[in-house]
C-alpha cells in the first residue's frame, strides 16, 4: 500500500516536471526567436546621414521650383568637401556614397519651402544602404576589395566625411513613416501596416455581423433538419480550408466575375472574411450553447418574444466568447499572406493607401517582400517589421483577453 | 444591441459602395517574373517621384503566371505590362493575340545564375557535364550515353576525378521557379548534349526532343538536391553554414553577398559581371518586359514609363539597374530596344 502511494506520488512529480520543462523550453524557443529578431533588427532603426551645405543663392524662385537642378546642387556641395576627385568616374562614385533619394527630398522640402531659395542652408541627407552598414560596423575592411560593396577609395571618402563631423546616426523616420521602396534606407513598413489594418477593418465590417446572425439563426430559430445538417458539416469543414483556397474563391468571383480590381484592400479583406467567418460562427454557437437553458427559459416565461430572448439576454452574455472567437479569427487573418498573393496584394506599392480601393500590401507580405530583396540592408528591415507585427498580433490578443474579462459573466 | 446592428448595416455599406463603383485613377500595373522585379520596381520607384504620375503597382507573380494575366484581355482590370525572366512562349503569344491584345517586347539585359559555396571552402570549378551527372535524375551508364541508370554518384570526385571528394549537397530553387526553368534549360541540357547518344536523341525527332529533355531536366530526388523555395537569401545563409553545400541563384544575390559566397567557375568561365556581359559564362539568360500597346491611349503615362526604363539613366551601361545587379545589354541591341520602345515597334512571332 505504501510503496504503491510513493510511486503515484513519484509519478506525479515527474508529471510536473515534464510540464515544467516543456513550458521552460517552449519559453526558451519563443525567447530565442524574439530575442534574435531584435538583435538583427538592430541596425534598421537608424541610418547615418550628412548635413550638407546647399547654396541656393544664385537661384531665384522664377527658374521654376521643379526645373531648379537639385542634383547639381547636392553634388557641388558633396564634391567641396574633396577637392582632389576631379575624374568623373570617381565623382559617380562618390556622389553614390549618399542616397539616390537625397535629390527629391531636397526638391520637396524646397517646394514646401520656398524661401529657402535664394539662401545658403544645411540640408540633411541620407547615405545609402552600404554607406551606412559601414559606418555601423557591419563592413569587414580586412576583406579583400572586390569582396566588399564598398571599395578601398569609398571607405578612404566615407572616413573623411566621418571627420567633417557632420555625419550623425538619426533615428530613420522612413522606416515608421514610408511606403515600400528598392532603397533600404527610405523604405518602410506604414504603407504595409495600413493596408493590412484598412484589409481587416472590411473583414471585421463583413465577417461579424454575417458570422454572428448565421450562428443566431443556426442556432435559436433554424429547423434540424438535412439541410442545416449539412451547412453545419460545411462550416465545420470551412474552418479547415488552406487559406491558399479562399486566395483562389477571391480570384475567381471578386476579381474574374465581378471585375473588382486586383490589389486592393477591399477584394482581401473579402477573401480574408470569408477565411474568418466559420471560425467567428463556430465560436458564436459555442457561446451561444453556453448561455445556461434556465435563462432563456426564464425569458420566454416572462412573455419575451424568441428575438428579445436573443438579442436581450442569449447575446451579452455570450459576448465575451464571441469576441474572443473573432478577434483570434482576425488574428489569423492579420498574419495572412497566401490568399493575398492571388489577389495581387503581394506588390511593390510606394503610395500609402487611404481608401478601401487604393492599392495596398500587407504587414506580413511586405515582410515577404523584404525578405526576398538582394540588398543587405533588407536583412535587419525585415526583422524589424516583423516585430511590429508581433507586438499588433500581441495587442489583438490583449484586446480579446481584456474584453473577455470586462464582459465574462459566471454563472 | 439593435442600435449596434444598425451601426453596423450603416457601416457596412459605407464599405460596399465605393467597392461597388470602383473607378481607380490611372496607374501603371504590372505582373510577371519575381527576377526582373527588383528592376522593375527600381524603375516604378524612380519614375512616381521623377513624374507627376502615380508609382505604378508592381506584382511579382512569376513569369508564367504574369504572361497569363497579361494576355487575360485589353482593359481596366488586366496588367499594362508584364516581366519575364524569358522569351514569350509561341502559346502565350497566339493567347494574347487571340485576345486581340498587342505587344511590344523591350530586352532589359541579362541574368547569370550563378553556383556558389562559402568563402571558408575553396572555389569549384565544374563543367555543364559536372552539373548534368551531379544533378540529373537519370545519367548515362556509359560513355556515349546509350544506357541511362539511376544516379549513382555521391560526391563530386565520384562525377569527376578533380573535382574534391565532397558530398554533393545542392541548394537550390523549387520547380515553381522561373530561375529553376533557366538552369536546367542553360546547364543540364548543356551538360547532357555533351553525350553524343543524347545529343543525337535530341535532334532525332520531336518526340526524341521531347524524351532529351525529360532526361536532362528531371532532377534528382533522393536528397543531392535540395529545394531551398524561393529564397536567395536564405541559400546564402546555408551556404555560410554549411561549407560544403553548394547554392544556385541569381547573379544579383552573389553581387550583394561576396563577402559570404563566392560563385563556382563553370566551363571555365568565372560568374563575373564582366564574363556574363560578353556570354562568355554560359549560363546567363535574357530578361524581358512586354508592354501592352492597346492601353496606351487609355494610359499615355505607359509610354513615359518606357522611356524611364529604356533611358541610358536606367538600363545603360551605368545605369542604376546595373547597380541592382542587371547585367546591360551591349550597345547594338539596346539601341534595338529603345527604339522598339520609342516607336511601340510591335511584336511578330
Amino acid at each position: 500500500m505504501n510503496k504503491n502511494f510513493s510511486k503515484r506520488h513519484k509519478a506525479e512529480s515527474r508529471f510536473k516536471a515534464y510540464g515544467f520543462f516543456s513550458l521552460i523550453a517552449a519559453a526558451t524557443m519563443l525567447a530565442i526567436i524574439i530575442g534574435s529578431m531584435i538583435y538583427r533588427s538592430i541596425p534598421a532603426y537608424t541610418n547615418y546621414t550628412i548635413d550638407l551645405e546647399i547654396n541656393m543663392t544664385e537661384i531665384s524662385l522664377e527658374d521654376g521650383i521643379d526645373d531648379i537642378n537639385y542634383r547639381g546642387i547636392l553634388r557641388s556641395s558633396l564634391f567641396s568637401f574633396f577637392p582632389e576627385v576631379q575624374s568623373r568616374s570617381d565623382k559617380r562614385k562618390l556622389f553614390k556614397l549618399i542616397s539616390s533619394s537625397a535629390t527629391y527630398t531636397l526638391r520637396d522640402f524646397v517646394r514646401e519651402n520656398p524661401s529657402y531659395i535664394g539662401k545658403k542652408f544645411y540640408f540633411n541627407v541620407l547615405f545609402t544602404d552600404d554607406s551606412d552598414l559601414f559606418y555601423k560596423g557591419y563592413v569587414d575592411i580586412s576583406l579583400p576589395e572586390d569582396e566588399r560593396r564598398l571599395d578601398n577609395k569609398e571607405i578612404t571618402w566615407l572616413n573623411q566625411l566621418d571627420g567633417t563631423g557632420r555625419v550623425k546616426n538619426k533615428i530613420s523616420r522612413n522606416l515608421f513613416l514610408n511606403g515600400d521602396s528598392r532603397e533600404p534606407e527610405v523604405a518602410g513598413f506604414w504603407g504595409a501596416t495600413i493596408g493590412s489594418l484598412i484589409t481587416i477593418t472590411v473583414t471585421l465590417l463583413l465577417s461579424f455581423p454575417i458570422g454572428v446572425l448565421t450562428a443566431i439563426y443556426l442556432e435559436n430559430f433554424a429547423v434540424k433538419n438535412r439541410i442545416t445538417d449539412f451547412i453545419e458539416v460545411n462550416i465545420n469543414n470551412l474552418a479547415a480550408v488552406p487559406s491558399i483556397i479562399f486566395g483562389l474563391l477571391g480570384l475567381a468571383v471578386f476579381i474574374n466575375f465581378f471585375g473588382m480590381p486586383r490589389s486592393v484592400p477591399l477584394v482581401g479583406g473579402l477573401v480574408l472574411s470569408l477565411m474568418t467567418l466559420p471560425t467567428i460562427i463556430i465560436a458564436t454557437r459555442s457561446s451561444l450553447q453556453s448561455v445556461p437553458p434556465s435563462i432563456r427559459e426564464a425569458a420566454l416565461a416572462m412573455g419575451a418574444s424568441e428575438m428579445q430572448v436573443v438579442f436581450q439576454h442569449l447575446l451579452p452574455s455570450a459576448m465575451p466568447g464571441i469576441f474572443t472567437g473573432t478577434i483570434i479569427g482576425l488574428a489569423r487573418a492579420f498574419g495572412e499572406s497566401a490568399p493575398l498573393l492571388l489577389i495581387g496584394m503581394v506588390a511593390f506599392i510606394v503610395d500609402i493607401p487611404a481608401t478601401f480601393t487604393d492599392p495596398a500590401t500587407a504587414l506580413p507580405v511586405q515582410i515577404y517582400i523584404w525578405a526576398d530583396s538582394p540588398e543587405r540592408a533588407f536583412v535587419a528591415k525585415t526583422s524589424a517589421a516583423t516585430l511590429i507585427l508581433i507586438s499588433l498580433l500581441i495587442l489583438i490578443n490583449l484586446a480579446a483577453v481584456l474584453l473577455r474579462k470586462r464582459y465574462e459573466v459566471k454563472w | 444591441m439593435r442600435n449596434t446592428f444598425k451601426s453596423f448595416i450603416v457601416a457596412l455599406s459605407i464599405v460596399l459602395i465605393p467597392g461597388i463603383s470602383v473607378n481607380a485613377e490611372e496607374q501603371i500595373k504590372i505582373v510577371g517574373s519575381s527576377t526582373v522585379f527588383p528592376f522593375s520596381t527600381a524603375v516604378a520607384e524612380e519614375f512616381g517621384r521623377k513624374t507627376k504620375y502615380k508609382t505604378p503597382i508592381v506584382e511579382s507573380t512569376g513569369s508564367g503566371g504574369g504572361m497569363k494575366l497579361f494576355c487575360a484581355g485589353n482593359g481596366e482590370q488586366h496588367p499594362d505590362i508584364t516581366n519575364a525572366s524569358r522569351r514569350i512562349k509561341s502559346k502565350e503569344f497566339k493567347n494574347c493575340s487571340k485576345a486581340g491584345i498587342k505587344i511590344v517586347e523591350i530586352k532589359v539585359g541579362y541574368d547569370g545564375i550563378v553556383l556558389a559555396n562559402s568563402k571558408k571552402a575553396d572555389v569549384v570549378e565544374l563543367t555543364t557535364r559536372d552539373i548534368y551527372l551531379a544533378l540529373a535524375e537519370k545519367v548515362p551508364a556509359n560513355a556515349d550515353g546509350s544506357e541511362l541508370q539511376e544516379n549513382p554518384y555521391e560526391t563530386w570526385n565520384d562525377v569527376n576525378p578533380s573535382l574534391p571528394n565532397v558530398k554533393i549537397e545542392v541548394l537550390g530553387p523549387p520547380p515553381t521557379s522561373g530561375t529553376r526553368d533557366a538552369f536546367v534549360e542553360l546547364a543540364m541540357d548543356a551538360g547532357a548534349k555533351t553525350f553524343p547518344a543524347l545529343k543525337e536523341l535530341r535532334g532525332s525527332s520531336k518526340a526524341g526532343k521531347k524524351e532529351f529533355k525529360k532526361i536532362a531536366r528531371t532532377i534528382r530526388e533522393d536528397g543531392a538536391f535540395i529545394e531551398a523555395g524561393e529564397n536567395d537569401n536564405l541559400i546564402i545563409q546555408k551556404l555560410d553554414q554549411n561549407p560544403d553545400a553548394i547554392g544556385i541563384f541569381g547573379f544579383s544575390f552573389l553581387d550583394q553577398n561576396a563577402d559570404k559566397v563566392q560563385g563556382s567557375v563553370v566551363n571555365g568561365a568565372e560568374p563575373t559581371f564582366d564574363n556574363i556581359l560578353v556570354g562568355e559564362y554560359p549560363i546567363s539568360r535574357s530578361l524581358f518586359f512586354y508592354v501592352k500597346k492597346n492601353h496606351i491611349r487609355m494610359k499615355p503615362s505607359i509610354n513615359d514609363f518606357v522611356k524611364e526604363f529604356t533611358s541610358k539613366s536606367a538600363m545603360g551601361p551605368d545605369g542604376y539597374l546595373v547597380e541592382k545587379g542587371l547585367i546591360p545589354l551591349p550597345s547594338d541591341e539596346y539601341k534595338k530596344y529603345k527604339k522598339a520602345g520609342k516607336n511601340l515597334i510591335e511584336l511578330e512571332l
